[in-house]
């Protein structure tokens, strides 16, 4: 970590737990539930946003010193429009199938607030390496979530791990359907990724007191 | 007439933005510890859906869909514009909630200074995009059924938030495990209220398999119409280039 100094490094690692942006400032939670089903189409979205957010921050903490403060929402829903087009296209391009799953919500990255949020709070704010880093960090904190939600989902839902079976097979009834195992139906449906989402929630704040709220 | 019906109930309680298709979640979790506020920003959003939804569907209809500049003249019709949806989307909705902005302040100062930071952030809220998104990807056919759309699938959030607000003003008097307190009962709380809004998936077809889709129906008549379309142009530029040769 010769590269980043103490603080930069704590830019990286914060949003990973203490300041998670999903679990802990309760952003981008649209996406993170509606396209859980699935590990790959987690992945894909956790990588979209960090290109966005990365080099979004980039961009509106460079022209920060001349936005107008008055117009600065229009500003940064443009910037960000901008580059979800380039993802949306890239996608259609050489990810027709997922694109398809993803549908509206690679849309909606525009308009998933952590990406709004960081641009107010942080690159308004900071220099653009700073800024960088910081987008990196909080794509990556809402890249675990997804992916945590995505994995139990997908295998306790489908019995698979990115398509392939990794509990057996469940018309032949091998491996671990030999015992009697069945899919749980129930995480595929939309509001089980909620219950997830609460029950990460619930396992973090168990471990570290200091986050809980009051009622 | 029936149509209209029966999306205005689908885009309630179906598709409920919030239960079904988790739109519009970030304020609906941070801004629904008190009712009053939480009927405040329902109707908000209820009114920029309602503006914005039938103008994303002209800007689409006339602008951004495939082949739908053909008004322009025939030679258009090949142009599909709708990469570029996703920032006319936003700009319109943008706009259009700096303008409800400045005409409630003027005529209504009493509701501007209720509803505070809220109005601006409506032009963030996913379920604002979420919407103009939906009826493009849903292809909604005319402007009033978009208009239904956008008014209906606001009650639907509105109730959402509505609901939720009034479970946690009166969970405060209840003993949540302490880690669950705040955001974590009120995620699992949304997910009981999921479940419970996907036994309204039977309304529509008496109880039955999923209703008959008429969708691609429609959109199996209009690549014939559009293929019709361009053979009209193809045969027109051959009799042009005729015309030429002769």
């Amino acid at each position: 970590m010769a590269l980043l100094t103490k603080k930069d490094a704590s830019l990286i690692t914060d949003p990973l737990a203490d300041n998670n942006p999903i679990t802990i400032q309760v952003l981008g939670i649209c996406s993170a539930l509606a396209i859980t089903a699935e590990l790959k189409a987690s992945i894909v979205m956790a990588v979209a946003v960090m290109f966005v957010l990365g080099l979004g921050n980039v961009v509106i903490s460079l022209m920060r010193n001349v936005i107008p403060s008055k117009i600065r929402i229009i500003v940064q829903l443009i910037v960000v429009a901008t580059l979800v087009i380039v993802v949306d296209q890239v996608l259609k391009a050489f990810a027709y199938e997922l694109s398809k799953t993803l549908s509206v919500f690679v849309g909606l990255i525009i308009t998933n607030c952590i990406i709004m949020g960081r641009f107010e709070a942080f690159a308004l704010a900071n220099g653009p390496w700073k800024s960088f880093l910081d987008g990196i960090g909080n794509s990556l904190g809402y890249g675990v979530i997804l992916i945590i939600v995505g994995f139990f989902r997908e295998l306790l839902g489908s019995g698979t791990l990115l398509g392939y079976k990794v509990l057996g097979d469940p018309i032949a009834k091998t491996g671990l359907y030999a015992t009697g195992y069945e899919n749980n139906g129930f995480m595929i449906i939309p509001p089980a990724a909620l219950i997830v989402v609460g029950i990460i929630i619930w396992v973090q704040r168990s471990r570290n007191p200091a986050l809980v709220e009051d009622n | 007439m029936l149509e209209h019906i029966e999306l205005f109930f689908k885009s309630i309680f179906i598709d409920n933005m919030v239960f079904a298709v988790f739109l519009g979640m970030c304020s609906y979790l941070a801004v629904s510890k008190k009712v009053a506020t939480a009927v405040g920003l329902g109707a908000a959003v209820i009114f920029v859906l309602a503006v914005t939804v039938p103008l994303n569907w002209l800007l689409d209809q006339y602008l951004l869909r495939d082949g739908a500049l053909v008004w322009l003249g025939p030679e258009y019709a090949d142009y599909n514009l709708s990469f570029l949806s996703f920032i006319l989307f936003i700009a319109t909705i943008a706009t259009m909630v700096q303008l409800v902005e400045i005409v409630v302040e003027k005529f209504s100062p009493s509701l501007y200074n209720s509803l505070g930071i809220f109005l601006p952030l409506i032009a963030v809220n996913c379920a604002i995009l979420g919407g103009s998104l939906f009826m493009q990807a849903r292809d909604i056919q005319t402007l009033g059924l978009a208009l239904n759309y956008g008014v209906s699938s606001g009650i639907g959030w509105f109730l959402a938030i509505l609901a939720i607000a009034a479970i946690r003003e009166k969970i405060r008097y209840s003993n949540v495990p302490a880690p669950l307190r705040g955001l974590g009962i009120t995620f699992i709380i949304t997910g009981l209220m999921g479940i419970g809004f996907q036994s309204f998936g039977g309304m529509l077809t008496g109880g039955g398999e999923e209703a008959p889709a008429p969708v691609e129906e429609t959109t199996a008549e209009k690549v014939i119409e559009k293929k019709e379309i361009k053979e009209e142009i193809d045969s027109k530029d051959v009799s042009y280039n005729d015309a030429i040769n002769k």
